[in-house]
């Protein structure tokens, strides 16, 4: 998996997601991509950002538990079965998937789609043999 | 012969001070002689039994402290042969070891004694129902309720703890006229017969003797208002013997203790000192007829005062205040003790949490309700939410292992548990006082 994700630990507590969003902002970082999980008792908000590093540096800056980890964006065809093509792959291949989210901006005629797998590199090989393309991050922040 | 139990409630302060200091004396002699813990103690600050000349001579001798007997686990501070002790009860302790007590047949008999005399003190006869809803085993509450009743010669019925429906069957159909548990599982019970229709007006129960946990007039109110009880706050500690140390009386006066069996004193919790009748500090317990494993001015860490006049319900045993506070960190939760170092403990067996938590002590209806504030760390921090609700089953179930209490566990952003100049305020509690 290519692409390093901010996820940040948000309790459960009026304000939180708009606090760390409003540092992330002030310091000038761009969130490309977001999804939130939540249970009873708190949330973690994933981001792919713009400058990861500094992100990072300023969530912890504020105390608030962050941790870089890596994800792999994958590029779905942007039309019906795009995306029930690719996860019949994984499926046909027992890959797990932990979770999956959508980057907002459709890029071409393909859909970016974050995945989080159990087995990265047995996921990435996969999907390269069936010919479907993960992003790197230059891809991604490419201006 | 029953009827002589009860001349020392009401003997006069000289005759019960002769019968103290007796019994004092040949306590403080036979620890000095059989216990090299209590021989080292009186040695280290250089006093001996003898130096007992009057009551008041006992603020020379040393305290006895929980650690002591953590300390001296499980045996250490019996001072009979193992022989002639018949039973071993215990107290969860502050470690994950608890505190140990032993009785011989004697102290049975004793203890027996006091909760009959609690029982008698508020009318409850041998025409009685006793249905005894403290736990049994090895908690105290049980089983002293169990040997006061049957002492009494009342009819016992030994539930035990929980079970609320079947509480509320066998009070109708046993016609249960007496009911001990702690105040907050009557509540509780009291509530779920209002779910089922039942009004508890309608039974036979005319008396509760509720202990084990500090509790509201507002409970006590409640109790009342729906049931045809009188409740009565009965104290105890397994230490000084479980239940039935002291008992409210008809006058609701403070609660008498059976002081020809424990001597008690106030002290300032800080100093040590001895404060006179009627000031408030710490309440000291001396067990002054106890065989298997005596205890020497033990800290309860309850804060109260004692009254030595004469009770309006014509008692001469000295009386203590209900007990709400204490002069350390200890809760009682739902009867059970607990002190935040124990949470402190799981959250350290917890690979990658740090200590960092907050106790928040709340009673949502009659149940006391703890949850648990932990601050989550970078370290144990994924970004898969089954991590971390792993870790929140796993410090959840140590909790539930420890101390025997279902937690509610929260966890938090660092920096949200309040620190007041530096240290931690670790218990919030909210229950009403």
């Amino acid at each position: 998996m290519k692409i390093r994700q901010l996820s940040v630990f948000l309790e459960n507590r009026l304000g939180r997601l708009a606090g760390v969003t409003k540092i992330l902002g002030d310091n000038d970082i761009n969130i490309r991509a977001l999804s939130v999980a939540d249970t009873t008792g708190f949330g973690i908000l994933r981001l792919i950002v713009d400058d990861i590093e500094k992100a990072e540096a300023c969530l912890l800056e504020k105390e608030i538990v962050c941790r870089v980890n890596k994800v792999a964006v994958v590029a779905v065809d942007n039309h019906p079965r795009g995306l029930s093509k690719v996860l019949n792959i994984l499926h046909a291949s027992s890959i797990n998937i932990e979770y999956m989210y959508a980057i907002a901006e459709p890029c071409c005629d393909s859909s970016l789609m974050v995945f989080r797998f159990t087995e990265p590199e047995r996921a990435t090989a996969v999907l390269k043999a069936a010919d479907i393309s993960t992003l790197q991050e230059s891809d991604l922040f490419q201006e | 012969m029953v009827s002589d139990l009860y001349l020392k409630d009401f003997v006069d302060r000289k005759a019960m001070e002769e019968i103290q200091l007796k019994r004092l004396r040949d306590t403080l002699e036979r620890v000095y002689q059989k216990s090299e813990f209590y021989k080292q103690a009186f040695d280290r600050i250089r006093v001996k039994p003898s130096d007992l000349k009057k009551l008041s001579d006992l603020a020379k001798f040393p305290f006895t402290q929980k650690t002591d007997l953590r300390n001296h686990y499980p045996y250490g501070l019996i001072v009979v042969p193992m022989k002639d002790i018949v039973r071993i009860h215990a107290s969860s302790g502050t470690t994950g070891k608890p505190t140990v007590v032993a009785y011989t047949k004697q102290d049975i008999n004793n203890w027996a004694e006091t909760v009959c005399r609690a029982f008698a003190t508020d009318g409850v006869t041998e025409n009685d129902i006793i249905q005894v809803a403290y736990g049994y085993g090895l908690f105290t509450g049980g089983f002293g309720a169990h040997y006061g009743a049957e002492k009494l010669g009342a009819a016992v019925v030994p539930m035990g703890g929980g079970s609320t429906q079947k509480q509320l069957m066998l009070i109708q159909d046993f016609k249960s006229s007496v009911i001990c548990c702690t105040p907050s599982f009557f509540i509780h019970v009291i509530e779920e017969a209002e779910k089922m229709g039942l009004d508890l007006h309608n039974t036979q129960l005319r008396k509760g003797f509720f202990g084990a946990e500090p509790w509201t007039e507002n409970m006590r109110q409640y109790i009342e208002k729906h049931t045809n009880i009188e409740a009565y706050d009965i104290y105890g500690l397994s230490e000084i013997t479980g239940p039935g140390v002291s008992v409210d009386c008809p006058a609701h006066a403070g609660l008498h203790i059976f002081e020809d069996h424990y001597y008690p004193e106030i002290v300032d919790p800080k100093t040590g000192e001895v404060k006179a009748p009627g000031e408030e500090g710490e309440l000291v317990f001396t067990t002054i007829t106890k065989e298997g494993m005596p205890l020497i001015r033990y800290r309860t860490h309850d804060i109260t005062r004692l009254h030595y006049e004469k009770c309006d319900c014509g008692r001469t045993l000295v009386r203590m205040d209900k007990v709400n506070q204490r002069s350390d960190d200890m809760l009682i939760i739902r009867g059970v003790n607990l002190f935040p170092t124990q949470i402190e403990s799981v959250l350290l067996s917890v690979k990658g949490t740090e200590p960092h938590y907050q106790l928040f002590v709340t009673r949502e209806g009659a149940l006391d309700q703890l949850e648990v504030k932990v601050e989550i760390t970078p370290l144990v921090f994924d970004d898969e939410v089954k991590t971390l609700e792993t870790l929140r089953t796993e410090i959840k179930l140590k909790i539930k292992q420890l101390i025997g209490l279902n937690a509610k566990i929260t966890l938090v952003e660092p920096g949200t548990i309040e620190r007041s100049s530096g240290k931690a305020k670790r218990v919030i509690d909210l229950r009403q006082k």
